[in-house]
C-alpha cells in the first residue's frame, strides 16, 4: 500500500493531509483511505495545494539568473523544506468490521493518521456501488462537482479492463441522479467519454 | 413462479384497471424491439398477470433534452442516455391473472380485476406462459398459428369455437380464405362439429389458389373420407377435375317468399313487389313462382292483379326479378333428388359438405341457394334437437355453416328476416352456429355482430369496419391500435369466446407439402400400432 501523506486537519465530511514529499499529492479524484482500525475511511481527493510552510512568508521569484526551472531548486535546496504540499479529500465511505459502507463514518479521521492510495482491487471493490456519486453531487466544494466527478470516474475507470462499460454504467447512474439537470449531466459526460 | 428463459423488459410505473398499466422500459430493452400486440407477463406481489402491449411511447426525464437534443452521434452519450434520461414506455393491457397459491394455480387464469403493484417486473411472455394460457395441442385443441414473434404454438379449443358463431374478417387479400381453411380443418380433425360450407369461389372443396397463382389443396384432397363436395355447376366441376359427390338442383317449388325478401337488393325489387310475392304464394300455393312467371299481359291478369291489389308496375318489377331466378340453370321445374336430404345424410355421418357454386358467382344464386338450403337444414336440426331434449336422446352433432360475403345475408335490412340472422341470434340452442367470412363487417347487423362469439380479424383499414368488429369488447381503444398495426398479410387478431384473451398471431403456414403433412398426422401408423398391440 502506497502511503501518500498524513492527516493534519479533519472534520466529519473531509480531511486535509500533508504529503511527505513536495508535490507528491495523489491525482485529483483518486480514492485514498486512512486506517484507524477498526475503522477505515475512504475519501476522494478533491483539492491539492502547495504553500509556504509559514503562512506569513510568501515565496519570491528566484529564477532570473537560472537557465531552467529545475536549476532554482538545485541552487536553493532549502526550498524543498520551506514549502509544503497538502491535499483535501472528501470522505465518501468507510469500512467497519470488514463491511463497506458508502456513506459517512461515525467519527472523523484522527490527526496524524496515515493516508494511503487505494490499490486497484480496493478501487474496484469500492466502485461496485455508485452511491458515493450522490455525496459528490451534493457537496459544496471549491472544485465544481462536474470536474470532481469526471476526474474521479476517469481515475476509477483505469482499474477496469472494460473501461467503457464502467463509464457507461456510471453515466447511467448520473443520468438518474441528475435527471432534472441535463446541462450538468452533459458537462460530466463530455469529460468522461473516451 | 420460475423465472427461466424470461426476458425482462421493465417495471410497472403507473396504471389503472380500466386503462391498463404503463411500463418503463429498462435500458437494456430497446424500444424498437417492442411491438404492439406482443405478450408480456407481469410479476405482481401476489399474482401474475398476462397482458398485451397495446402502445409504445418515448419519454424524457428533462424537457430540456427535447429542446436542446444531445449529440447522439457520440455513441457513449447515446448509450448512457438510453433508458435513463431518455426511455421507452409501454402501455400494457392486462387481461388475465393467476394467483400464486395452489388453489388459484389449479383454477387457472382468471379475468383481471385489479392492477399489479408499483414496480412489478414485466417480462416478455415465454413459451410456457403462452401454453399455460392457451393450452397445448391435444384432443380438443388445434394449432392455428404462432403468437406474434414467438415460436410457441397457439392453440384453439375446437369445442369452444363451434359452441358459438364465429367470424373471420379482413380486407380482401389478407389471408381470410387460407385461414378459414385451417379453421375448418381444425374442427374437422377434432370431430367436434360438422361443417357445411357455401363455397362461392370454389376455394374450399377440392383446391384453391394462392395470390401467386399457385394451387393449394383444399379439404377434399386432404381428407377424402370426411369431406363431400356438392356442386351446383357440374360442368365447371368436371372441367376443374373435381370429383363431386352430388349435383344440387333446386326446384321451383322449393323457393319461398322469404327468399325473395332476402334477394330484394340483389334483384332490385321494390318493397311492394316483395309484398306481392306473399300474395302470389297465397294465391298459387307451392308453385307460385312458375305460375307468376307464366302470367301473360292479358285482361285476366289485370283482373287478378286488381283483386290482389297489386299495382302493375310492381308486378312488372316482380316478374323481372323472378325471371332472373328462372334463368339460373340449376333451378328446374321439378327436382327428384332431395338436396337437403343428401346434405343432412352426409352431415349425420360426420362428413363435411362443401357446396361449390362453380360459375354461378353472382350473389343471386349464392344468397338464394344458401338461404334456401340453410332454412330447411336448420328446421331439421331444430326438430331433432327438440326431440332429443324431450326424449333424452342423443343430440345431433353440432353443425357449423360457413358463409362468405356475410353482410349480404346479415345486413341490418334483412338480418331479422333471414335464417342466418336467426341462427346468429339463437346461437347454440339448436346446435347450429355460423362461421361468417366478410370483408365489410360494418355491413353486418349490430345485433348479429354482438352475438358472434369468436372473432378473428385480419387487417381492416376502414374506421367503421374496425369499430363494428370491436364493438362491445373491453379495452376497445387498445385493441383498435393493435388492429390498425397488423401487417397487411398473414397477421390476425383473435378474441372472444374461444380464447381466454385477445392475441395477435401469425396463422400457420398452408400450401406447402410440409404443411399438408402437418395437418394429416400419420393416423395410419397410429392405427397400425394400436392394432398391433391390441
Amino acid at each position: 500500500m502506497q502511503r501518500v501523506g498524513e492527516v493534519i486537519e479533519a472534520s466529519t465530511t473531509d480531511f486535509v493531509a500533508q504529503c511527505y514529499e513536495l508535490y507528491q499529492s495523489p491525482p485529483l479524484g483518486s480514492l485514498v483511505k486512512t486506517r484507524d482500525l477498526p475503522l477505515e475511511l475512504y475519501a476522494i481527493v478533491y483539492n491539492a495545494t502547495t504553500t509556504s510552510l509559514e503562512p506569513g512568508r510568501r515565496p519570491i521569484a528566484r529564477g532570473k539568473d537560472e537557465a531552467g526551472e529545475e536549476e532554482i531548486y538545485r541552487s536553493s535546496p532549502q526550498l524543498l523544506k520551506l514549502l509544503k504540499s497538502e491535499f483535501n479529500a472528501l470522505v465518501v465511505g468507510h469500512r467497519q468490521n470488514e463491511k463497506l459502507y458508502h456513506y459517512l463514518p461515525p467519527n472523523p479521521a484522527r490527526i496524524h493518521s496515515f493516508v494511503y492510495l487505494c490499490s486497484p482491487d480496493e478501487v474496484k471493490e469500492f466502485s461496485q456501488s455508485f452511491d458515493f456519486l450522490n455525496i459528490l453531487i451534493n457537496t459544496n466544494l471549491p472544485v465544481s462537482a462536474e470536474e470532481l466527478i469526471s476526474a474521479c470516474l476517469r481515475q476509477m475507470s483505469q482499474v477496469y479492463e472494460d473501461r467503457h462499460a464502467f463509464l457507461v454504467a456510471a453515466g447511467k447512474e448520473l443520468a438518474i441522479l441528475l435527471s432534472g439537470q441535463f446541462n450538468q449531466l452533459k458537462a460530466i459526460l463530455g469529460r468522461i467519454r473516451e | 413462479m420460475t423465472q427461466e428463459n424470461t426476458q425482462r423488459l421493465g417495471i410497472v410505473i403507473s396504471g389503472s384497471s380500466s386503462k391498463g398499466v404503463e411500463v418503463k422500459l429498462d435500458s437494456s430493452a430497446s424500444v424498437e424491439d417492442m411491438v404492439v400486440g406482443r405478450y408480456v407477463t407481469i410479476e405482481g406481489q401476489k399474482r401474475r398477470f398476462f397482458g398485451m402491449i397495446t402502445d409504445v411511447s418515448l419519454g424524457v426525464t428533462d424537457q430540456k433534452l427535447t429542446l436542446a437534443p444531445p449529440d447522439v452521434s457520440d455513441p457513449f452519450m447515446a448509450e448512457v442516455l438510453a433508458g435513463t434520461a431518455t426511455y421507452g414506455t409501454l402501455h400494457v393491457s392486462p387481461y388475465l391473472t393467476i394467483g400464486g397459491d395452489v388453489a388459484s394455480l389449479l383454477q387457472g387464469p382468471q379475468p383481471v380485476k385489479t392492477v399489479p403493484a408499483h414496480f412489478s417486473t414485466v417480462n416478455l411472455a415465454s413459451d410456457q406462459d403462452i401454453e399455460s394460457v392457451f393450452g397445448n395441442e391435444n384432443k380438443e385443441r388445434f394449432w392455428i398459428g404462432n403468437p406474434l414473434d414467438m415460436e410457441t404454438k397457439l392453440c384453439l379449443d375446437a369445442e369452444k369455437l363451434v359452441e358459438r358463431s364465429s367470424g373471420v374478417f379482413g380486407k380482401s387479400g389478407t389471408g381470410k380464405t387460407f385461414f378459414t381453411r385451417q379453421l375448418l380443418i381444425g374442427t374437422l380433425q377434432k370431430g367436434k362439429a360438422v361443417n357445411l360450407i357455401f363455397d362461392m369461389q370454389s376455394e374450399y372443396g377440392w383446391e384453391g389458389s394462392s395470390e401467386q397463382g399457385l394451387k393449394v389443396k383444399a379439404l377434399k384432397q386432404l381428407f377424402p373420407d370426411r369431406v363431400a363436395v356438392f356442386t351446383l355447376d357440374e360442368e365447371s366441376s368436371r372441367r376443374r377435375r373435381v370429383s363431386t359427390d352430388f349435383v344440387v338442383r333446386i326446384g321451383y317449388d322449393e323457393i319461398e317468399p322469404e327468399d325473395m325478401a332476402l334477394l330484394r337488393q340483389t334483384l332490385n325489387l321494390t318493397e311492394p313487389a316483395v309484398e306481392a310475392v306473399y300474395q302470389m304464394r297465397r294465391r298459387f300455393g307451392r308453385n307460385w313462382l312458375p305460375a307468376t312467371l307464366a302470367l301473360k299481359d292479358s285482361d285476366e291478369t289485370k283482373e287478378l292483379l286488381n283483386r290482389l291489389n297489386i299495382h302493375e308496375s310492381t308486378f312488372q318489377n316482380l316478374q323481372r326479378g323472378l325471371a332472373t331466378i328462372g334463368r339460373l340453370p340449376f333451378i328446374e321445374p321439378h327436382v327428384s333428388a332431395d338436396a337437403v336430404g343428401h346434405i343432412l345424410d352426409h352431415l349425420d355421418r360426420g362428413v363435411n359438405v362443401v357446396l361449390e357454386f362453380g360459375r354461378y358467382k353472382d350473389f343471386t344464386a349464392y344468397i338464394l341457394v344458401a338461404n334456401l338450403l340453410t332454412r330447411r337444414i336448420y328446421a331439421q336440426y331444430r326438430e331433432r334437437m327438440e326431440t332429443a331434449m324431450g326424449e333424452d336422446a342423443a343430440r345431433p352433432i353440432p353443425l357449423v355453416i360457413t358463409i362468405e360475403e356475410a353482410h349480404r345475408f346479415l345486413n341490418p335490412g334483412v338480418a331479422s328476416q333471414t335464417i342466418f340472422g336467426t341462427i346468429a341470434r339463437e346461437m347454440r340452442k339448436y346446435n347450429v352456429t355460423l362461421m361468417v367470412i366478410d370483408q365489410r363487417p360494418s355491413g353486418i347487423d349490430e345485433e348479429v355482430m354482438s352475438q358472434i362469439g369468436t372473432k378473428i380479424t385480419f387487417l381492416l383499414d376502414n374506421e367503421r369496419d374496425i369499430d363494428s368488429v370491436l364493438a362491445g369488447v373491453s379495452g376497445k381503444s387498445e385493441l383498435k391500435s393493435v388492429l390498425a398495426k397488423l401487417a397487411s398479410k398473414q397477421q390476425a387478431l383473435i378474441f372472444g369466446h374461444a380464447v381466454p384473451m385477445p392475441v395477435v398471431f401469425q396463422p400457420r403456414e398452408y400450401g406447402s407439402a410440409q404443411s399438408y403433412k402437418d395437418f394429416i398426422p400419420d393416423e395410419h401408423i397410429e392405427k397400425d400400432i394400436e392394432e398391433l398391440w391390441g
